[in-house]
């Protein structure tokens, strides 16, 4: 309203006000800020309203059958902490964590390293171990549950080898453990790609200078190779942990919590409580936990990045 | 120059805004058409079968002829496995269907709940198979299947093992669970195939397990559902012959195991009447009564309802279709796959022209003996949550040295805390 008043009135502007507004400079902005309106609009539809309305949730009680939603203050909270089932189910994320990320990362390393030699036929050997990660992850894994059946595919193998296959998806042991690999082999082809492109970023005279020097193929690796390509250690660990944390499907799929509850990890159980058992709000409190612990283990990963990643310092 | 400017702003404005409109736009609302206009009913199933969907389609459009204000009656299948899951979130998500099929593990959650609407009580039907469905003296949900378990046999695979066929067992009075468990060791030892399989059992789905369990007279829980039947002595009776059974005889599957009934890899399968329709011409085959236990004949029945959500869009006209739907002549045809608790329609003649492939003396002893007088597999409120917990404390129990009597009373300090609430 001013420009307009200013614009009609018998003194002239000043020179000032005469400027364009549509700058080139603010032009390009509007065009960055429309490019990333769909993004930003996806994030503030299906994270940020999501995230802040499961903490909303979590204050209330929700019986999905009878329609009713009620207020119970900290209650869910109170049961989240007198809850006898939770430690287990803590322990199996943890225990599930730890074998993932240790059984993913270092396959991962070692298969980028060995692929990233000079070997015949390397290339088909990089696009079978990354085929994996393209495949629907439901389907991976019920094929692997038939595979992992008594009389499945695997015990079949041992069998001609003289051995006798446990019963994988039944054992408390060898549940977990199956899970753990089938997860494993689906995963490790997108973390070995990704070491893979660091493996080569590493400057070749560093290795001619070690050898030189005398270093041999071990102390290279430690001393060269893992500092510069410690940063991609510290994406994939963070991206593994992350993932690991949020298992599901092959949960689902292949023991469904059991046996016993021996594979009963937090993001299942938070589905048996909201979609199954219908206690929406306790299911919303399990989530607000599970988002907290992704939130403490990212913030102690970055924070430790400084200590152990290659240019942080 | 300014007011170029400004409406240039403001398209610019309004290009986003639209963007994130039509954004949200794709997460919207479902297109309901409301209380107004032409109606669009929908009924959410678990049978994905395509005679059973022709048949239901065929019973919609012949509704639809005398209600034009009717436009279309949709039928979501939805996974049986996840069936009561998938039907829950999708309420939660505000599109609940107009109409569900109800099983009977979640009756006494979905009727005391408030979530469905009175339907019409027709008399025709029989009392025992109305109770699960009723409160307050009203009828919540249309009992419209009550299948009474059987067993099916692979007469070839018997004769192959060169054992006696049930049929004649029960000639002879003899037709009985220790007699399954010779049969089906048997079966497996000398042709590598199964014996006998529980069928959707699977080591999970542990309420199939009534149809053995009620032959020693054992229960999940009593009439009152506050008292644990588990760590009775009935209940360790028939848990120590499955047991054995398993590990021992090698009657049954093993954990781990898959052997399906119906692509002729197991010699006998203890399922519902309804699924003969999976049968093929691949085997001879017979259909026979459940054997007897210790406590003598039994009968046991699986069962669906019917029922009308309170807060679906069109609560009128979705009572007035399952009225048509389950009326005496509809009823006739839905009974062809799912048995029909009418005591006009319970007689061997009406059964055997909707059952043809099955022999009349079996329809007699199975279906009209078992509608009558079976007893339902074991429900409760909170059933998902008690069923989740027997499950995690039965695991243990599908060992080869498992302490049969510790395991059934850990199960029951296991759910006791949910059967007393």
């Amino acid at each position: 309203m001013k420009t307009l008043e200013r614009s009609t009135s018998a003194v002239p502007p000043p020179q000032r006000s005469r400027r364009p507004f549509w700058t080139a400079r603010r032009r390009d902005h509007a065009v960055g800020y429309l490019f990333i309106a769909p993004q930003l609009a996806g994030s503030v539809i299906f994270v940020l309203i999501p995230l802040v309305m499961v903490l909303w949730y979590s204050f209330h009680e929700w019986n999905v059958l009878a329609g009713t939603f009620h207020s119970v203050g900290a209650d869910n909270y109170r049961a989240l902490a007198d809850d006898p089932k939770l430690p287990g189910v803590l322990r199996n994320t943890a225990l599930f964590s730890a074998g993932l990320v240790t059984l993913n990362l270092g396959l991962a390393l070692a298969l980028a390293v060995l692929l990233n030699q000079r070997l015949r036929g390397r290339v088909v050997f990089r696009t079978l171990f990354f085929s994996p990660v393209v495949v629907s992850l439901v389907a991976w894994t019920i094929v692997w549950g038939f595979l992992l059946q008594k009389n499945g595919g695997i015990n079949a193998f041992l069998d001609l080898v003289g051995v006798q296959g446990p019963n994988w998806l039944r054992g408390e042991g060898t549940a977990m453990l199956s899970v753990v690999v089938v997860q494993v082999f689906k995963n490790v082809g997108l973390n070995m790609v990704l070491f893979l492109a660091a493996l080569q970023g590493v400057p070749q005279e560093f290795y001619e200078a070690a050898t030189v020097d005398g270093a041999g193929r071990w102390r290279q690796f430690w001393r060269i190779t893992v500092p510069l390509i410690s940063p991609t250690i510290l994406l994939t660990s963070i991206i593994t942990v992350v993932g690991s944390l949020q298992v599901f499907a092959q949960i689902a799929v292949l023991t469904q919590g059991g046996p016993g509850d021996s594979t009963t990890v937090l993001v299942y159980y938070l589905y048996q409580q909201a979609f199954e058992f219908h206690h929406f709000g306790y299911g919303a409190t399990l989530s607000v936990l599970l988002f907290l612990i992704v939130l403490v283990l990212t913030v102690i990963q970055w924070q430790m990045r400084k200590r152990w990643v290659f240019h942080e310092n | 120059m300014n007011t170029h400017l400004r409406n240039r702003r403001t398209t610019l404005a309004a290009l986003t805004v639209a963007g994130l409109l039509a954004l949200t736009a794709c997460g919207g609302g479902d297109g309901g058409s409301g209380s107004e206009g032409p109606v669009s009913l929908s009924m959410t199933i678990w049978t994905g079968n395509e005679e059973h969907l022709k048949l239901l389609n065929g019973i919609a459009a012949d509704y639809r002829k005398s209600h034009p204000e009717v436009k279309e009656i949709k039928f979501d299948t939805l996974p049986v496995e996840t069936y009561t899951t998938t039907l829950t979130t999708r309420i939660a998500g505000g599109k609940a269907p107009d109409l569900a099929w109800i099983l009977e593990n979640s009756a006494p959650d979905f009727v005391s709940s408030g979530a469905l609407v009175p339907v019409k009580d027709d008399p025709d039907v029989l009392p025992a198979a109305k109770k699960l469905w009723q409160r307050d003296g009203k009828l919540y949900a249309y009992p419209f299947s009550t299948s009474p378990y059987g067993v099916f046999v692979n007469t070839d695979l018997i004769k192959k093992a060169g054992q006696p066929a049930p049929a004649d067992l029960i000639e002879q009075g003899r037709w009985n669970w220790d007699e399954v468990a010779k049969i089906g060791s048997a079966v497996n030892a000398r042709t590598g195939k199964a014996g006998m399989v529980i069928r959707d059992f699977d080591y999970k789905a542990w309420d199939n397990l009534a149809s053995v369990w009620n032959g020693w007279g054992a229960e999940a829980w009593s009439e009152d559902g506050r008292t644990c039947g588990f760590d009775k002595p009935e209940m360790v009776g028939a848990m120590t012959y499955l047991h054995r059974a398993v590990f021992e005889d090698k009657a049954m599957p093993a954990p781990g195991t898959t052997a399906d009934f119906f692509s002729g890899e197991a010699a006998m399968t203890v399922t519902q009447i309804s699924r003969a329709s999976l049968l093929t011409d691949s085997f001879a085959w017979d259909f026979v009564p459940l054997p007897e236990g210790p406590k003598g004949p039994y009968d046991v029945i699986g069962q669906a309802g019917l029922g009308v959500f309170g807060n679906g869009r069109h609560v009128e006209e979705a009572t007035d279709f399952l009225t048509f739907m389950t009326n005496a002549e509809n009823s006739a045809k839905l009974g062809r796959f799912f048995p029909q608790a009418r005591t006009s329609q319970l007689d061997a003649a009406t059964l055997a022209a909707s059952n043809p492939q099955v022999k009349p003396e079996a329809l007699e002893e199975v279906v009209i003996n078992g509608i009558k007088e079976g007893k339902v597999k074991p429900s409760h409120t909170n059933q998902s949550e008690i069923a989740e917990a027997v499950r995690s404390a039965l695991d243990p129990l599908w060992t080869p040295d498992a302490d049969v009597e510790k395991v059934l009373g850990d199960v029951c300090s296991a759910i006791r805390p949910q059967l007393e609430k």
